[in-house]
């Protein structure tokens, strides 16, 4: 009981908007030095690959962008069982900004899929286990967004949106072993592996670069929304009370 | 890597240039549209807390 009590005096409202006033700075700046770096070296700092020549260097904004997406999707999840469960003050502003950014990025990450796709498989698409699996991620983000503003009554759409959420998360799993379970034209896992990467060093660590700067950019911009949202609010009851 | 090299990508410039198009144009658009709604938010306060020093945090 007392870890929830925590929790929510960690979630109270003006301390997030204090703790997004500190972060910020640093998370937007962290962003920006890696994406010069990381943009650098996948652009022009690491080798064309041995069989795909330069169009692997899609992969830097790719995989970063695919990873965005899932790690998106499940703070979504999170977010809504916070809220359905725990009624945690902030899950729902935090759903609310997460979504369109997790949906942005889901369609990055398919659009740059589909461009990578044509030079080394010779198709833009295919519907196999990895990629329809990225597709109803989209979906899912984007039924969210809709169920968000479906209702009149905000609550109503927000409780669907969470449960939306919260059922989507099976479809992480999914997309992550896709490329295991079933026969696909996608390539199997080669950066989390139980073996060790089997990327070589010279791509890897652009790659980790464009991971870290997409991640801190992520969390810039949640952060930077959800305080647009709160300070909103705070607009909004002050102009109710006057 | 030539200058012409660098934008040709070895021939696969028709997809890699596009591909880095839409991850920075939506980089960008979130990082933009994000900032000036705070700022918006930010503003908006402000005015009705000049207005009304009653509703401010301070008061």
């Amino acid at each position: 009981m007392a870890t929830g009590f925590n929790l929510h005096r960690f979630a109270n409202p003006g301390r997030f908007l204090r703790l997004a006033g500190s972060a910020l700075p640093w998370l937007t700046g962290g962003a920006a030095i890696l994406f010069v770096v990381g943009l650098y070296l996948a652009l022009l700092g690491s080798p064309p690959d041995y069989q795909q020549g330069d169009s692997v260097r899609i992969m830097y904004i790719h995989v970063p962008s695919a990873w965005m997406a899932m790690m998106g999707y499940a703070l979504l999840g999170a977010a809504g069982a916070s809220a359905l469960i725990w009624r945690h003050p902030l899950a729902d502003v935090a759903s609310e900004a997460i979504a369109p950014v997790g949906a942005a990025f889901t369609f990055v990450a398919l659009v740059t899929g589909s461009l990578w796709g044509k030079p080394t498989w010779g198709t833009y698409w295919v519907w196999d286990a990895r990629l329809t699996s990225f597709l109803v991620l989209f979906f899912l983000y984007v039924g969210h967004i809709a169920l968000t503003h479906a209702f009149d009554d905000r609550q109503r759409g927000r409780r669907s949106a969470a449960i939306i959420a919260i059922v989507g998360l099976v479809n992480l799993p999914i997309i992550k072993y896709s490329v295991d379970w079933w026969n696909t034209l996608h390539q199997s896992e080669s950066i989390i592996r139980m073996d060790g990467p089997t990327i070589d060093p010279s791509m890897l660590w652009p790659l980790f670069t464009m991971i870290i700067a997409f991640t801190l950019y992520f969390f810039a911009v949640v952060m930077t929304r959800m305080k647009a949202m709160l300070l909103e609010a705070r607009h909004r009851a002050a102009a109710f009370a006057r | 890597m030539s200058t012409l090299g660098f934008f040709d990508m070895g021939g696969d410039a028709a997809f890699v240039w596009p591909a880095y198009g839409v991850a920075v144009l939506m980089l960008i658009a979130f990082a933009v549209l994000s900032w000036r709604r705070l700022r918006a938010a930010e503003r908006a306060l402000e005015r009705i807390t000049e207005s009304d020093p009653a509703m401010s945090d301070d008061a």
